[in-house]
C-alpha cells in the first residue's frame, strides 16, 4: 500500500525551540538562506519594478532600481493593446481563453479521474490494476511521442483546433496523477463505510456521490490546485490543439515578447508576464501548505 | 473480493468497467496505441501528412546526420547532467539548512517554491529580460561602477546553455527542496540522537546515514527531475527560441518544429521515437528496482 500523501505535519518543525543567542554558525546558516532568497526573489522584484517604469527610465539601465515615476500604462497596454501576432488586442483575449480552457479541463479531468480512482479502490475487477500500471508508466512518456497521433485522433473526431480538443488532451494527461491521487485517498478510507452503504442498498454511483464525494473535499481541493496551476501554465497543448483563436495566455505572452518587430517594450513585456503569472501565483499564495501537499502528494509515490 | 456472492455480479462489474472506460482508453489508446503509432510511422516517408510509405531506417539516417539534432542531444545531455546535479545539491543543501529549526521557515519555503507555480514561458521571459546584455543585469552592474562585468549568456553560442540552466534551476529547485525536506522530516529523531551520542560530526551523519536513508525521496526526485529534463521545451522557446543559430536547440523542440513548422512529420516521429527510447532507458531500471522487489506494491 502506498502512503496517501505526505502528512501536513511532515513540513512543520519538531524538536526543541530555536536557541535565542546567535552563534556564528547560525549567522552563517541564515546568510546562506538569505543569499538563496536573493536568487529566487530578485526576478519577481525586477518583473514588478520594470512593469511600473516608463521606457526612458528603463533605458537608464538599472533593472533593480524602483521606478522614480510609477506608471500603470504598461499594464493597461499589455492587457488591452499589445500585439499578439496579427491582432493587437492585448492579453485580454488570452486571459479569457485560458479561463475557458482551464475551468472545463479542471472539472472534466477531476470528474473522470475521481470516478476511476473510486472504481480502482472499491470495485476492482480483473485487469483493473494492469490498466492503472500502464497509466502510471505512460505518464513518463514525453508528450512529444504522443503528440502527432493525438492530432490525428482529434482531426478524425472533428475537434482539432477547438476548445473541446484541448480539454480532452488536458483530461488525458491529467489522468495518471489525478487517478493516483484519488485512488490512494479512497483506499485510505475505511472499507466498512463502503460495506454499510452497500447494505443500505446504494449502488456504484450512489456510494460515490452520496458517501465518498462529501468526505473527500480535501483531496478535491488539492487536485484542483494542482490542475489549475498545471493547465494555466501549459503552453504545448494550447499551441497545438486549441486553434489560433483559442490560444491561451502563455502562448500569447510568448508572441508578445518574442514575435513583435521593432523596439522592444520591456515594461510592457514584464506587465504581460506578471498578468500571465498572476492566476497561478494567487492560487499558490492563497493555498500555501495545500499547494505543497498537492505537488508532494503527486510526487511522493511508491 | 467486493463482488463475491452478490446477486448480480456481472451487472455490477459492468458499471465499474464502464466508469473506468476513460482510464482504460487513455492507457491503451493514448499511452500504448499512440506510442506504437509514432514508432511505426517513424519508418515512413511522411511529410505534411502521415502516409504509410515505408522507407526503412531512412528517417533515422537523416536524423543522425543532422547537425541540429546532434546539437539538440548534446545540449540536452549537458543541461541534463548539470540540472540534475545542481537541483539535487541546491535542493538538498537548502532542505538541510531549513531543517535546522530556523525561524521564518514558512517564509523561506514560500520564497523558494513560488517560481514552481509559474509557467516556463513566464520563467523564460523574465530571465530573457534579466540576462539582456543591453539593459539587463550586465548593464546594471556596469552602471553601478563594475565596468568590466560581462554577462552575455544569451548572445553567445558557447554560453547560452547556462542561461537555460539558471532559469530552469530557478523554476525547479524549490520543488526538489520541498521533497528533500519531507524526506529529512521523515527521519527518526533517534537516529540524530544516536549519531550525536557517538560523536559523529553532523556532515558525516548527513552523508553516510541520512542520505542513504532517504533513498525513496531521492529516487522520486530523480525520476521527476529527469522526466522534466527530457520534456524541456517551453523554457527554450520563451528564453532563446533555440538560438543563437541552433546553439540552444533541444530534442523536444526538434520534434515540434519538424511536425508543425517544417511539414516533415516522419523526421519528427523518428526524433520522438528516440526520445521515447531514452525515457525507457531511465524508467525501466527504476521500475525494476522499485516494483521488482515488492510484488503488487
Amino acid at each position: 500500500m502506498m502512503p496517501t500523501s505526505v502528512p501536513i505535519d511532515a513540513y512543520s518543525p519538531h524538536g526543541r525551540k530555536p536557541k535565542r543567542i546567535m552563534e556564528p554558525r547560525r549567522i552563517m546558516l541564515y546568510a546562506v538562506l538569505l543569499v538563496a532568497v536573493l536568487y529566487y526573489i530578485l526576478p519577481l522584484w525586477v518583473m514588478v519594478m520594470t512593469s511600473l517604469k516608463g521606457m526612458p527610465e528603463i533605458r537608464l539601465g538599472n533593472i533593480f532600481a524602483p521606478p522614480v515615476e510609477i506608471t500603470f500604462e504598461p499594464w493597461v497596454k499589455a492587457w488591452s493593446e499589445a500585439c499578439t501576432g496579427l491582432k493587437c488586442e492585448g492579453l485580454r483575449a488570452g486571459f479569457w481563453n485560458s479561463v475557458q480552457i482551464t475551468v472545463p479541463s479542471v472539472i472534466v479531468s477531476m470528474a473522470v479521474a475521481s470516478v476511476s480512482g473510486y472504481a480502482l479502490s472499491f470495485w476492482k475487477f480483473r485487469g483493473s490494476e494492469v490498466f492503472f500500471t500502464i497509466l502510471i508508466f505512460g505518464s513518463f512518456i514525453p508528450y512529444q511521442v504522443m503528440l502527432y497521433p493525438l492530432v490525428v485522433i482529434c482531426r478524425e473526431l472533428g475537434i482539432y483546433g477547438t476548445l473541446p480538443a484541448v480539454i480532452l488532451i488536458h483530461t488525458i494527461f491529467g489522468m495518471p496523477i489525478l487517478t493516483l491521487l484519488f485512488r490512494n485517498y479512497f483506499a485510505s478510507l475505511p472499507e466498512e463505510l463502503f460495506k454499510a452503504a452497500r447494505v443500505d442498498g446504494a449502488g456504484f454511483w450512489g456510494i460515490f456521490l452520496k458517501v465518498l464525494v462529501p468526505m473527500s473535499v480535501p483531496i478535491f481541493v488539492v487536485a484542483t490546485i494542482l490542475q489549475i496551476t498545471g493547465i494555466w501554465n501549459d503552453f504545448l497543448f494550447g499551441v497545438v490543439f486549441a486553434g489560433t483563436q483559442n490560444w491561451p495566455m502563455t502562448v500569447q505572452l510568448n508572441n508578445i515578447v518574442n514575435s513583435t518587430q521593432g523596439v522592444k517594450e520591456y515594461n510592457l513585456n514584464m506587465a504581460a508576464t506578471m498578468l500571465t503569472g498572476l492566476v497561478p501565483l494567487t492560487v499558490y499564495f492563497l493555498s500555501g501548505k495545500l499547494f505543497v501537499r498537492g505537488i508532494a502528494a503527486g510526487a511522493v509515490k511508491g | 473480493m467486493a463482488q463475491a456472492g452478490r446477486p448480480n455480479p456481472l451487472f455490477r462489474n459492468l458499471t465499474a468497467k464502464i466508469a473506468t472506460l476513460p482510464m482504460i482508453v487513455t492507457a491503451l489508446v493514448v499511452f500504448v496505441g499512440c506510442s506504437v503509432w509514432t514508432v511505426v510511422y517513424s519508418f515512413t516517408a511522411s511529410r505534411a501528412l502521415p502516409v504509410s510509405k515505408f522507407v526503412g531506417l531512412d528517417q533515422y539516417e537523416r536524423l543522425f546526420s543532422n547537425a541540429r539534432w546532434e546539437q539538440s542531444v548534446t545540449n540536452l545531455l549537458f543541461y541534463g547532467v548539470f540540472a540534475l546535479v545542481f537541483s539535487f545539491v541546491i535542493g538538498f543543501v537548502l532542505a538541510a539548512l531549513m531543517d535546522q529549526k530556523i525561524r521564518f521557515e514558512d517564509t523561506f519555503r514560500t520564497i523558494y517554491l513560488y517560481p514552481f507555480a509559474l509557467s516556463f514561458i513566464v520563467t523564460g521571459v523574465v530571465w530573457q529580460w534579466i540576462l539582456d546584455p543591453g539593459l539587463g543585469l550586465q548593464a546594471t552592474l556596469r552602471g553601478l561602477g563594475w565596468e568590466t562585468f560581462s554577462l552575455n549568456l544569451i548572445g553567445s553560442k558557447d554560453t547560452v546553455i547556462y542561461a537555460l540552466l539558471i532559469a530552469g534551476l530557478w523554476q525547479g529547485t524549490g520543488f526538489v527542496m520541498v521533497l528533500m525536506l519531507a524526506g529529512l522530516r521523515g527521519i527518526d529523531e533517534d537516529i540524530w540522537k544516536a549519531a550525536r551520542v557517538d560523536g559523529i560530526p553532523k556532515w558525516k551523519t548527513y552523508v553516510f546515514i541520512v542520505i542513504p536513508m532517504m533513498r525513496g525521496v531521492m529516487i522520486t526526485s530523480l525520476v521527476i527531475v529527469a522526466s522534466g529534463i527530457v520534456r524541456l521545451y517551453d523554457l527554450v522557446v520563451a528564453l532563446t527560441d533555440g538560438g543563437p543559430g541552433f546553439a540552444s536547440e533541444v530534442p523536444a523542440k526538434y520534434v515540434f518544429d519538424h511536425m508543425f513548422a517544417r511539414a516533415n512529420i516522419g523526421q519528427g516521429l523518428a526524433a520522438s521515437t528516440m526520445m521515447l527510447l531514452s525515457v525507457l532507458i531511465i524508467v525501466i531500471p527504476w521500475a525494476y528496482l522499485e516494483f521488482g522487489r515488492k510484488k503488487g506494491r
